[in-house]
C-alpha cells in the first residue's frame, strides 16, 4: 500500500522543492528538511528511493532527505491536560480519563526548508 | 545556504480540491467523499441510498477502484449517473481525478454526488477531493477494534456509519468498544449504525444526507 501512496507524495515534494530552488537561482539542492508528524500514516523508509529516482537530471540529483517526525500530542477537552495518545489504545487523558481529546501535533506534513548551494 | 519553504506537501492536490469545491457550489452540488476499507459496503450504502432518494434527490456517481468497473456496472444499472475512476495501483483518489470525472458528469443535474474513495484506512483521507463532506465506513465482520488501529481516519470525519449490523447476532463484536473509540477521536460526527442487507438504520443516516446544505 506504502508503494503507490508515496510515490505521488514524493513527486511533490521533489515539485516544491525545485520551484523554490529555481525561484532563488540556486545551482543545486543538497537537501531537503520535511516535518512529518506521527498520525500522518506516511511511510518513510521508500520516500528516498522513490527520490532519487525521480530527480535524476534535476536540479535536485543526489539530495538528502531528512525527516524530522513530530510526535502525536493530544489535548483533554475535559482537563486541558496534554498527553502522547496511546498506541493500540482508546485513547483516554491520563489525567482525568476523559475520553479523546483536540490533536495539536502529528498532523504536520510540510517541506520545511531546502539547503541549496 | 538554508532556504525555509514552509510549503504543505499535498498543496498542489489542495489547490484543484478547491477548484472542484467551487464548482460543485456553484452548481448546487453537495459532494460526500465515502471511506471506508475494502469490503465494508460502500458500494452497498452507495445503492441503498440511491433507493432511499429516488424522487427525492438527483444522485450521480463517482467509483474509485484500482482496476475494473465492477461498482460502476451495478451503480449504472440503478439508471444513476456513474462515472469509475481506476487508480491503476494507486490507492487513493485524488482531486485531479475528480476533476476529470466532473468533466463527464451533468453537474447542472445533478443534487448529491456520491464519491466513493478506494477501500483503505490509511491514505484516502490525506487527499481532498473537493467534497463537502467526508464519511468514513466500518462493518461489523471487521471488529471493533478499527478506530483503535486507524485513529487518522476516524477523527476527520463528519460522519460514520457502522453496516452490517445484522450480523451481530453471530459475531464477536463488542459494539460498546466500537462506539467508545469512535467518540475518543471524534466526539461531534454522528454515528449511523446500519444494515444495507436488510434497509435497517438507513432511514436516518439518508435523512441526515438531506439536511446538508451546499
Amino acid at each position: 500500500m506504502a508503494v503507490m501512496h508515496e510515490l505521488p507524495v514524493t513527486q511533490s515534494i521533489l515539485e516544491i522543492a525545485l520551484r523554490h530552488a529555481k525561484r532563488a537561482g540556486a545551482g543545486r539542492i543538497l537537501a531537503i528538511n520535511l516535518t512529518i508528524g506521527g498520525l500522518t500514516g506516511f511511510v518513510d523508509d521508500s520516500i528516498q528511493f522513490y527520490f532519487d529516482y525521480l530527480s535524476k537530471d534535476t536540479l535536485a540529483d543526489g539530495a538528502r532527505l531528512t525527516i524530522e517526525r513530530i510526535a502525536a500530542r493530544v489535548r483533554c477537552h475535559h482537563c486541558g491536560a496534554e498527553y502522547a495518545p496511546p498506541d493500540s489504545r482508546i485513547w483516554t487523558c491520563p489525567q482525568c480519563e476523559a475520553l479523546g481529546g483536540e490533536v495539536i501535533a502529528g498532523k504536520e506534513f510540510c517541506v520545511a526548508s531546502i539547503e541549496v548551494e | 545556504m538554508e532556504l525555509p519553504v514552509l510549503e504543505q506537501i499535498l498543496s498542489a492536490n489542495d489547490r484543484i480540491a478547491l477548484d472542484n469545491r467551487k464548482l460543485l457550489q456553484a452548481q448546487g452540488v453537495v459532494a460526500v467523499n465515502v471511506m471506508a476499507s475494502p469490503g465494508a459496503g460502500k458500494t452497498s450504502l452507495i445503492l441503498r441510498t440511491i433507493g432511499a432518494l429516488e424522487g427525492r434527490r438527483r444522485v450521480a456517481v463517482i467509483e474509485g477502484d484500482l482496476a475494473g468497473r465492477v461498482d460502476a456496472d451495478r451503480v449504472a444499472e440503478t439508471g444513476t449517473p456513474v462515472v469509475q475512476i481506476n487508480t491503476g495501483g494507486g490507492c487513493h483518489l485524488d482531486a485531479p481525478q475528480v476533476r476529470w470525472a466532473l468533466e463527464q458528469l451533468p453537474l447542472d443535474r445533478i443534487d448529491l454526488l456520491l464519491i466513493e474513495n478506494v477501500g483503505n484506512l490509511v491514505c484516502p483521507p490525506g487527499f481532498a477531493l473537493g467534497e463537502q463532506v467526508k464519511v468514513v465506513g466500518a462493518s461489523v465482520p471487521e471488529g471493533q477494534d478499527k478506530p483503535i488501529k486507524y485513529p487518522g481516519i476516524f477523527a476527520v470525519a463528519d460522519g460514520l456509519v457502522l453496516n452490517k449490523v445484522d450480523l451481530a447476532p453471530y459475531i464477536d463484536f463488542d459494539a460498546g468498544v466500537f462506539r467508545t473509540a469512535v467518540r475518543a477521536l471524534n466526539a461531534g460526527a454522528p454515528l449511523f449504525e446500519v444494515s444495507c442487507k436488510t434497509g435497517e438504520g438507513i432511514a436516518a443516516w439518508v435523512a441526515w444526507l438531506e439536511g446538508i446544505k451546499t
